[in-house]
């Protein structure tokens, strides 16, 4: 689904990735794990498309297209989905207004007829069951006001109405009690499929006691410096990151 | 300097003295005979101006703001053409689908057959300045260019000179009046070369409350020039509220101009929408007089090509303990041009006083212009006033993030205007005009209906 070859990016002409390679297939997840300041962000970010970031080496072929060739937007409606560590506020724009125009969208980009608000709440209800969400967040401005915990749920929502192929999940863990952890990984649990596939960033391996990935990778100064499978998680938590570091 | 009504204008004769010869000469025609506080007015208006002419941009209030363009257009005042006719159905659009009482104005003249006052709740009435003039001379000349007086400005003594044209309401002390009254300015393709100068007279007896409509469209691509000056009293605890929409022909002038005196606990609130004209301005203005009351003036502009729009208010706290609450924002594509300057002047007796006002303005494109100014003068030392101003573009987080999710480029800028500019039109109390107003907005951004 996703290959990722040698990938080099620079923010502000400072380099971040440094040659990361990385391949994803249809069901399975993948857990990038890091220090601070790794790369880890950047990578999800260059995948999503931020223009803040310039891609300066290698490429990223997704479901056979150069991803790095393709607007946001466009990456968006092909089936690639950010789950942002920081969701951004949008004052005056209703929860339900913003939701229902992505869902038009990636349904116009696919041939399909838009749907009008009444159908619309009909696919949100369901899934607003499956983060904890009460409709009336619907109502709400875009990520104004909510907690800290309601924005990564709302993420999670997001993400549940728009069916993501390929989802990256940028430290969705981060900031979170174990109750609101448990249900955004029981989230994403649901919405697991054996076409889809998921990259799940996290700093922490208590987000993967909850979300089990097939694969565990730790960048280090924009490299994968180790891969392994969930074991590598558990033996980074009881021993920190130094011991991968030296031994790269 | 002598000017004589006799002369010829010639081509080199300056534009001011034009108006000034078309103003006396009207004031002198137009004295003989007609009721008194309309002939005072007139005489004072022609006066001033000829001692006051247009403000240049030496002059600090009008800086950013050349009349040149106005000044050097000749135009016929629409008092000297007769009434014209319209279809009603034709105005079905700008009347929010309301059955309020109306009062419509076609080229500048008051249209009795396109207005509905017979049916009015009781203790509202609503007058023709010219009737008011010859029934209601007293209660008139207690009002009429008293808060704003003919020799304010040159645009207020111009049209202090052309007075004859407007609408007295008058809401008895104590009645709550829920239907706003809706004063329709519409100019049709026959209004070209027109200059308007209504004046109207707004009155809140003690304790009442009520809601003026002031709109002006355009059926037609005309130019012409629309010179407003309303009056209003809001006695002591009454409210109203005065909502100014200002959607004139893109290549017409619009001066609009509101003096308010408030009473003792009394609340005055202006909503401005502007989205028309070549050059506009718009005045705002409020004497705190009475302790414990208050002011919320807000507005919203919305400019493309190479309009120009400019918005003033002033805001004088006198009694001590009121409040002033602004907040205006704009939105300005192409080569438009804004400009805001919120006065506020507090006197060394206005103690307790809370003011606050905000200007915000998205700029669209890189050529598009603001200038902003706060002016705050404090004589008094235990108050709380605060301002701020902010400039920006689209915000490029929110855009990506509306991208991310598969909102195309187009759509998720004018979802994030539209956002910007709600938030304001959300002040407004009237539920058909806030939904009017919303939804002139979001087609202006999205070409969309529904929201």
């Amino acid at each position: 689904m996703l290959v990722i070859n040698d990938l080099h990016a620079a923010i502000d002409g400072k380099p971040i990735l440094k040659g990361i390679s990385l391949t994803v297939n249809a069901g399975e997840v993948h857990a990038v794990m890091g220090p601070n300041g790794s790369g880890k962000s950047t990578l999800a970010q260059v995948l999503a498309g931020h223009p803040a970031y310039e891609v300066t080496g290698g490429s990223v072929t997704y479901n056979g297209m150069d991803l790095l060739d393709m607007a946001p937007e466009v990456r968006a409606q092909s089936g690639v989905f950010l789950a942002f560590q920081y969701p951004i506020e949008i004052p005056g724009v209703t929860n339900a207004y913003f939701l229902r125009a992505a869902y038009n969208e990636i349904r116009k980009s696919k041939g399909l007829e838009e749907v009008d608000p009444m159908e619309f709440l009909d696919v949100v209800e369901e899934k607003l069951k499956l983060v904890d969400m009460d409709v009336s967040m619907m109502s709400r401005s875009v990520n104004v006001g909510f907690s800290g915990g309601e924005k990564k749920r709302n993420e999670i929502l997001q993400m549940a109405v728009l069916q993501p192929m390929l989802a990256i999940l940028d430290e969705t863990d981060s900031g979170l009690d174990i109750d609101a952890l448990r249900i955004v990984a029981n989230g994403v649990n649901a919405l697991k499929r054996p076409d889809n596939a998921a990259i799940v960033v996290t700093h922490y391996q208590r987000l993967l006691d909850y979300i089990i990935p097939d694969y565990v990778h730790v960048l280090a100064g924009g490299r994968i410096v180790k891969s392994g499978d969930k074991s590598l998680a558990l033996e980074l938590e009881a021993r920190g990151y130094d011991w991968v570091l030296e031994a790269a | 300097m002598i000017t004589s009504v006799s002369t010829p204008v010639s081509t080199s004769a300056s534009p001011t003295v034009t108006f000034q010869e078309q103003a006396t000469a009207f004031a002198v025609s137009a004295t003989d005979g007609a009721p008194a506080p309309l002939a005072a007015l007139r005489t004072a208006g022609a006066e001033a101006f000829a001692r006051l002419g247009f403000p240049t941009t030496r002059n600090e209030d009008w800086r950013y703001t050349s009349v040149s363009a106005i000044a050097n257009t000749p135009f016929v005042a629409a008092l000297e053409r007769a009434v014209g006719t319209l279809e009603a159905a034709t105005l079905e659009p700008y009347t929010f689908g309301g059955t309020w009482p109306l009062v419509v104005f076609l080229n500048g003249r008051y249209a009795p057959a396109l207005s509905s006052i017979t049916t009015l709740p009781d203790g509202v009435r609503v007058m023709h300045l010219a009737t008011a003039a010859v029934q209601e001379p007293e209660l008139l000349a207690r009002y009429l260019g008293v808060s704003a007086p003919a020799d304010r400005d040159g645009f207020t003594a111009l049209n202090a000179a052309f007075a004859g044209e407007g609408v007295l309401i008058h809401v008895a002390k104590e009645m709550v009046i829920d239907v706003p009254v809706h004063i329709l300015h519409v100019t049709d393709a026959s209004g070209a070369g027109v200059m308007s100068h209504p004046r109207h007279v707004l009155i809140a007896d003690r304790h009442a409350k009520a809601s003026v409509i002031e709109s002006y469209v355009s059926l037609a691509d005309v130019s012409y020039f629309t010179n407003t000056v309303v009056e209003v009293a809001v006695d002591d605890g009454a409210t109203l509220q005065l909502l100014r929409i200002q959607r004139e022909s893109p290549t017409a002038f619009h001066v609009g101009t509101v003096e308010a005196r408030q009473g003792r606990d009394s609340h005055f609130m202006a909503f401005t929408f502007q989205t028309g004209a070549a050059l506009s301005r718009s005045n705002v203005f409020t004497v705190l007089a009475g302790a414990g009351c208050g002011t919320t003036l807000n507005g919203l502009y919305m400019l493309g090509a190479t309009q120009h729009g400019d918005h003033q208010t002033r805001v004088e706290h006198v009694a001590p303990n009121c409040f002033s609450r602004e907040a205006y924002k704009g939105l300005l594509d192409d080569a438009s041009h804004g400009v805001f300057n919120g006065k506020v002047y507090v006197h060394p007796e206005a103690q307790k006083t809370d003011g606050k006002q905000t200007n915000n303005t998205l700029l669209l494109s890189k050529d598009a212009q603001i200038d902003t100014k706060p002016q705050l003068e404090i004589f008094a030392d235990d108050v709380k006033c605060t301002h701020g101003a902010t400039v920006g573009r689209i915000d490029e987080a929110s855009l990506f993030y509306m991208k991310s999710r598969g909102v195309g480029q187009l759509l998720a800028r004018q979802l994030l205007m539209y956002a910007f500019a709600a938030d304001v039109l959300e002040t407004i109390e009237n539920d058909a005009v806030k939904e009017a107003l919303e939804q002139l907005t979001m087609v202006r951004f999205t070409g969309e209906t529904h929201h």
